[in-house]
C-alpha cells in the first residue's frame, strides 16, 4: 500500500508487552508503529526496583522501559509516546487507527498491549485531595506524612507491604479493607499483624473524603452494619489493585466479565489479525516477565499471520 | 539527579533568572519516582509543541528546591511531583502529584495560550 502512514503492524500500548513485540517485529524487518497514550515502559516505570527480571540483578523500572524502547527504535520501530488515540477500526484485512492529531495509521495486523492502571475508589473528594493527603505511592509520598496518622486502603500484597513500609514514617496506620479477610499472601498478613503501629478495620470502606485546603478526614462505612463514622486522619494511601485499560475496546474484541481480553495461546483475539498481549489479557499472573512473554508470542503470531496473507 | 531530557534547574538563583527572562515557564519539581516520571515524559513530548513555553525540572531533594516547595501555592502539597507554572516571573498555578497529558495541556492553554498550529 502506497501510504506513508501504513505499517505492517501497529501496536497499541507501550509497556513491556508492547515494547517486546516492537523489538521482535522490527528486528524481523516488519514496519512497526507503537502508539502509547502514556510513557513508554507502562506500569513498569512505576516500580522503583525490579529484582526478579532474569539476567538483570536489579534495575529501576523506568530504566528497563527506556532500554526496551531504545532496542525497539534501534531496530527501526517507530515509538510515539503520549499519543492520543481517538478511534480505530480492527475488522477487515487493513486495520486503521486515528490519532488525536487527525493522523490515520493503517496496518495489516494490530497488537493490543494496553495494560492496566491503578484502581481508584471513585468516591467524593478523591480528586480534590489527590496530592493533598491522598496518595497512591508510598515510596513517593511517605515522608510527607512523618509523625502523622494515616489510613491504607486495600487487602492485597501491595496494601499490606506498603502499610508496613509506611510505618517507617508515620505513628499509626489503619488498614481499611472491604472484606473480612485479606487477599495478600500469608507472610504479608503476618508481617502487618505483627507490626504494633498497624490496626485493622475489616468489612469497611471509605465513603468520602473531607477537608478544607488539605485532607482532614474520611467517612468510613461499615459494610456489615451500614453505619458511617467520621475518622480524622492526615493521609490516605490507596492500593486496591489494577483495572485493565480496555474500555474503548469493548464491543470490538471478546472480553470476560472483568473486562480482560480473551486470547488463544498465540495471543490471537476473536478478530483475525488482531492480537493482544500483557496485563489487559485474561490471565492469572501479571509480571514484567509474563508481559514480555506475551509480547514475544503476539509478535511472532502477527508475523506469521502477515506471511500467510502474502502467501494467499 | 534527574535522568530526564529536560533542562534542569540547579539553584534558586538560576530559577529566579529563568522566570525573569522568560514569559512562560513550567517546572516539575520531583524525584525519579513513579508519580514524577510520567510528568517528565509529558513535558518532553510537549516541549517541541509549546515553543512559547520553557520547560524545566528540578530535583525535589535539592535544598535549593525550597524556592518551589515553600510558596503560598505549594505549601499544603503532600504528593510528588510539585509542578509549577510561572507567568512574567509570578507563580500562577501549581499542582501536586501525577498529572495526565490532558491536565497539563489544559493548564498550559489556559495560563500561557494554545500553541501555534
Amino acid at each position: 500500500m502506497e501510504n506513508s502512514n501504513h505499517y505492517d503492524v501497529i501496536i497499541l500500548g507501550g509497556g513491556p508487552a508492547g515494547l517486546t513485540a516492537a523489538i521482535y517485529l522490527s528486528r524481523a524487518r516488519l514496519e512497526t508503529l507503537l502508539l502509547t497514550e502514556g510513557t513508554p515502559g507502562g506500569q513498569m516505570t512505576l516500580t522503583h526496583e525490579i529484582a526478579n527480571y532474569p539476567g538483570i540483578e536489579k534495575i529501576n523500572g523506568h530504566m528497563l522501559g527506556s532500554v526496551m524502547k531504545k532496542q525497539a527504535t534501534a531496530f527501526g520501530a517507530v515509538v510515539k509516546g503520549n499519543a492520543e488515540i481517538s478511534s480505530f477500526s480492527l475488522e477487515g484485512e487493513v486495520k486503521s487507527v486515528t490519532a488525536g492529531d487527525g493522523q490515520i495509521y493503517t496496518a495489516g495486523a494490530v497488537i493490543l498491549a494496553t495494560g492496566g492502571r491503578s484502581r481508584t475508589l471513585g468516591v467524593p473528594g478523591e480528586d480534590t485531595f489527590k496530592g493533598r493527603g491522598i496518595s497512591y505511592c508510598a515510596t513517593c509520598d511517605g515522608d510527607f506524612f512523618t509523625g502523622k496518622e494515616i489510613v491504607v486502603v486495600g487487602g492485597g500484597n501491595s496494601a499490606l507491604e506498603e502499610a508496613v513500609s509506611l510505618t517507617k514514617y508515620v505513628t499509626k496506620v489503619t488498614i481499611v479493607h472491604q472484606f473480612d479477610h485479606f487477599q495478600a499472601f500469608q507472610f504479608a498478613v503476618d508481617e502487618a499483624k505483627a507490626n504494633p503501629k498497624i490496626s485493622f478495620l475489616m468489612s469497611s470502606t471509605i465513603a468520602s473524603f473531607y477537608g478544607e485546603e488539605k485532607l482532614e478526614g474520611v467517612k468510613i462505612k461499615n459494610l456489615v452494619t451500614g453505619v458511617e463514622t467520621n475518622f480524622k486522619i492526615d493521609g490516605v494511601f490507596i492500593f486496591i489493585g489494577y483495572v485493565p485499560n480496555t474500555e474503548r475496546l469493548r464491543g470490538h474484541v471478546e472480553m470476560n466479565e472483568r473486562s480482560e481480553i480473551i486470547t488463544g495461546a498465540d495471543m490471537s483475539t476473536n478478530i483475525k489479525g488482531v492480537f493482544s498481549a500483557g496485563d489487559a489479557n485474561a490471565k492469572r499472573y501479571r509480571q514484567v516477565t509474563t508481559a514480555v512473554a506475551d509480547g514475544t508470542v503476539a509478535a511472532l503470531a502477527a508475523a506469521d499471520y502477515l506471511h500467510s496473507l502474502k502467501r494467499n | 539527579m534527574l535522568y530526564t531530557n529536560l533542562n534542569h534547574v540547579e539553584s534558586a538563583e538560576q530559577l529566579e533568572k529563568i522566570i525573569s527572562e522568560n514569559e512562560n515557564v513550567m517546572v516539575c519539581c520531583g524525584r525519579m519516582g513513579p508519580m514524577c516520571i510520567p510528568v517528565y515524559g509529558i513535558m518532553e513530548e510537549l516541549e517541541p509543541v509549546y515553543s512559547h513555553v520553557k520547560f524545566f525540572d528540578m530535583d525535589f531533594d535539592n535544598p535549593e528546591a525550597m524556592a518551589i516547595r515553600n510558596t503560598p501555592l505549594t505549601r499544603g502539597f503532600m504528593g510528588l511531583p510539585f509542578t509549577v507554572y510561572y507567568k512574567n516571573g509570578k507563580m500562577v498555578k501549581a499542582t501536586s502529584s501525577i498529572q495526565s497529558m490532558q491536565q497539563v495541556k489544559t493548564i498550559l492553554n489556559s495560563e500561557f495560550g494554545q500553541p501555534n498550529a
